[in-house]
């Protein structure tokens, strides 16, 4: 079936947008094989057809920002129910981060989620290898050995490279290899310990802070790294008006740095904390009204590369805990487009056609894939929306295993129609 | 009890801090409080309030004055007590807070007193269990009955709190008593400061309804009040200030600083006390100082509070 040119798929009438391409139009898309074959009105009789009058055709979602957990943590999340996740909210590709147990640190680690991907036979996985043996932060991992297996970059996430000088030796390395290196900003001698945005609320609520500075200072400092190096860098998940004035100096400078919002950052503050529901608690945390604006300004302002999630599965009787003792992270791979729709799209931040390029095309550059455009002889990864379709989040829906969801019960739009993956629908509503 | 609250309606199932108390409802616990005072004067020391009743004692932080008075206060009202201490963390022993909560209530217990290192377990616990649950202290969240007895303590020194300079000083930024007694002080119509080094003093202070002060010397003479928390040093991490030394000479309550002080200034001090170093021992066993009722206190408020939200618990039940 594979590439197979009598496996055709006729999708009519969409409104057709393509932002790499200025395309934005009612048009048909006929798919052979794994391509796109044409684009126009297309007469062709064909056996599957998508009605998609009234829909939003897409280049296919691609979210560089996901925790599936296999190897290590199965019972929170595993490749094959991350994959239909990921393909439930609309997205052809995702990038899996190296934090599992074993880390993903080797080769036979980035192949093993190759592995996998395979056989969930649903979304593209692209896999980003730890920087640092272990994610320890002492000794560079093998970082030439794993790019050779498909690793299409490097990051210790869920913590930063604390060390100036082994940040530096990443980088370095790193510009040999042509990979993008991403950093989750925090710098431990100020942030450790903390479990929400140091503020008001952290102060009343009697919990340690994450205080700004420490995502903000190592972002400097990395910064300043990158003009020695010229290496590709990426800020993951930046929460601080502070680091969008950092990241805008930077590209002023015209260094290859990027970054990614998540959407709890555009749509929480820290005042959603005062229950201690620990469902609000992520790394880096929720802020402030002031930091959601300065976020938001940033998308508009073309500063943002990619709207990703930082999909954190965790199970309920994990996040049962003393808000201390809970772990990090939000579950929304299946519910991230509505968000984006409700935080951007809703209050007239930017269009579709922006909207569309971060989460295709934008997060296609960071990693340096040539996905996210839909013109003929492309890969066949495309998103249907219905976007005025209205619905609830309802967790008990997911197909993500984990339920840690602080939208659940919220009304929002744009629903996912179908999701298709190299020409085949592998999702469809 | 309750003489100046008489339309007044307690209807709270749990007491896990005093932020979203009422300045009504803070007063109406005192008032209730003042009756069951003359309990422990009587020669039998007992009421049949909570007979039949099972409160549990969950400690998972080390504490001996806390666990006895809610203990003993629990046994004034006829209650059967458990007590069930834990100072290892719930998660390294395998079982977690709620684990452990839901098999004593399996068991059959009708109010958790709860002790615990991390801010918000017994919100947690209160979303997740029925039975009542009573704060005995959360992380640097509150702890709402020490407060109780501060201003109930003040109350009867003075009669009221309104206008009354109050100063809390030493390590406000880890401390729960300052944050309850932060909101039960100027809901009762105190005016509050809180003296200490910039490094002691929470995040954000200046949003607080407080004034903030960095020199004792500079507050001690206009004081009605004065709370001298304990310095915490199994809570600061890294040291906050250089040495004792420099603290106790800066923020210590000494001799001399009392001569400045008015005469009448009332010293409190929530125990267990560091002699020498927050406050000299002359001065907290002085004249002036009112640590000791404040335990007394201590236990009729916590008789208070157990009765009060046993009393809501009942009437939710009937409904």
């Amino acid at each position: 079936m594979k590439n197979d040119p009598d496996n055709k798929l006729l999708i009519k009438s969409g409104r057709l947008i393509d932002p790499v391409n200025g395309i934005d139009k009612v048009a048909d898309v006929l798919v052979v094989g794994e391509t796109v074959a044409k684009i126009g009105l297309v007469n062709e009789e064909c056996e599957n057809v998508i009605d998609a009058a009234g829909k939003i055709v897409m280049p296919g979602m691609i979210d560089i920002h996901v925790h599936f957990r296999e190897p290590g943590n199965e019972e929170e999340e595993t490749i094959l129910s991350g994959s239909n996740a990921a393909v439930a909210g609309g997205f052809t590709s995702v990038v899996l981060m190296p934090n599992t147990n074993p880390t993903i640190d080797d080769q036979t680690s980035v192949e093993y989620a190759h592995r996998m991907a395979r056989q969930a036979r649903k979304t593209f996985i692209y896999v980003m290898g730890a920087i640092t043996k272990g994610r320890e932060g002492n000794q560079l991992a093998e970082m030439g050995l794993m790019a050779d297996a498909g690793a299409v970059g490097f990051t210790d996430d869920g913590a930063g490279v604390q060390s100036a000088s082994m940040m530096l030796i990443a980088l370095k390395y790193a510009g040999m290899l042509d990979t993008v290196v991403s950093q989750h900003c925090q710098d431990n001698s100020l942030g450790s310990g903390g479990v929400m945005n140091a503020g008001y609320n952290s102060s009343v609520l009697g919990l340690p802070g994450i205080d700004p500075l420490a995502e903000e200072m190592m972002l400097w400092r990395d910064v300043q790294l990158v003009k020695k190096t010229k290496t590709r860098y990426h800020a993951q998940h930046i929460s601080t008006a502070g680091s969008v004035k950092i990241i805008k100096e930077a590209k002023e400078m015209g260094l290859p740095v990027t970054c990614e919002v998540a959407p709890h950052h555009l749509l929480f503050t820290d005042d959603s904390i005062s229950d201690y529901d620990t469902n609000y608690k992520v790394n880096p945390p929720v802020r402030t009204a002031e930091d959601i604006d300065a976020l938001k300004q940033a998308v508009a302002d073309g500063i943002v590369d990619a709207l990703a999630t930082d999909h954190a599965p965790h199970l309920k009787s994990e996040k049962d805990l003393e808000f201390l003792s809970a772990p990090f992270g939000i579950a929304s791979l299946e519910c991230a487009l509505s968000l984006y729709i409700k935080a951007l799209i809703e209050p007239g931040v930017i269009g579709w056609s922006e909207l569309i390029r971060l989460m295709s095309a934008g997060p296609a550059g960071v990693i340096g894939v040539d996905k996210g455009r839909l013109n003929e002889g492309a890969m066949a990864d495309i998103t249907i929306v219905d976007p005025d379709a209205e619905y609830t989040i309802d967790v008990n829906s997911f197909k993500s295993k984990s339920t840690n969801c602080p939208y659940h019960g919220w009304k929002v739009k744009g629903k996912v129609q179908q999701t298709i993956v190299a020409g085949e629908i592998r999702y469809s509503v | 009890m309750g003489k100046k609250n008489k339309k007044f309606e307690w209807t709270r199932k749990h007491l896990l801090g005093l932020r979203d108390l009422t300045a009504e409802e803070i007063g109406f616990i005192l008032d209730t409080a003042e009756g069951f005072e003359q309990v422990s004067t009587r020669s039998i020391k007992k009421a049949p309030t909570l007979r039949g009743r099972v409160v549990v004692n969950l400690f998972f932080e080390d504490s001996t004055r806390t666990r006895v008075s809610f203990g003993l206060a629990a046994n004034r009202l006829s209650a059967d007590v458990i007590d069930f201490s834990k100072t290892s963390s719930s998660v390294s022993k395998g079982e977690t807070l709620l684990d452990t909560a839901r098999n004593l209530e399996a068991m059959g217990i009708d109010i958790v007193v709860i002790r615990h290192c991390a801010g918000g377990a017994p919100k947690l616990l209160s979303k997740n269990i029925n039975a009542s649950v009573i704060n005995a202290g959360d992380g640097f969240n509150e702890h709402p009955t020490q407060a109780l007895l501060d201003v109930y303590t003040i109350r009867k020194e003075r009669g009221s709190l309104k206008g009354l300079k109050i100063g809390i000083a030493g390590d406000i930024a880890h401390s729960r008593v300052a944050r309850s007694d932060i909101w039960a002080m100027t809901k009762l119509g105190a005016e509050v400061t809180l003296i200490g080094p910039p490094t002691l003093m929470p995040g954000k202070v200046e949003e607080l309804p407080v004034k903030v002060c960095y020199k004792l010397d500079d507050v001690i003479e206009e004081l009605d009040v004065i709370n001298m928390l304990r310095i915490q040093f199994e809570r600061m991490g890294k040291a906050q200030f250089p040495s004792v030394r420099e603290y106790s000479h800066f923020f210590g309550l000494t001799v001399e600083r009392m001569k400045r002080a008015k005469d009448d200034i009332i010293v409190m001090h929530p125990g267990p006390i560091n002699r020498g170093l927050e406050i000299e021992s002359q001065v907290a066993d002085g004249a002036n100082s009112v640590i000791l009722k404040q335990v007394s206190n201590g236990l009729a408020v916590r008789m208070a509070v157990l009765f009060l939200v046993n009393q809501a618990a009942m009437k939710r039940q009937k409904k």
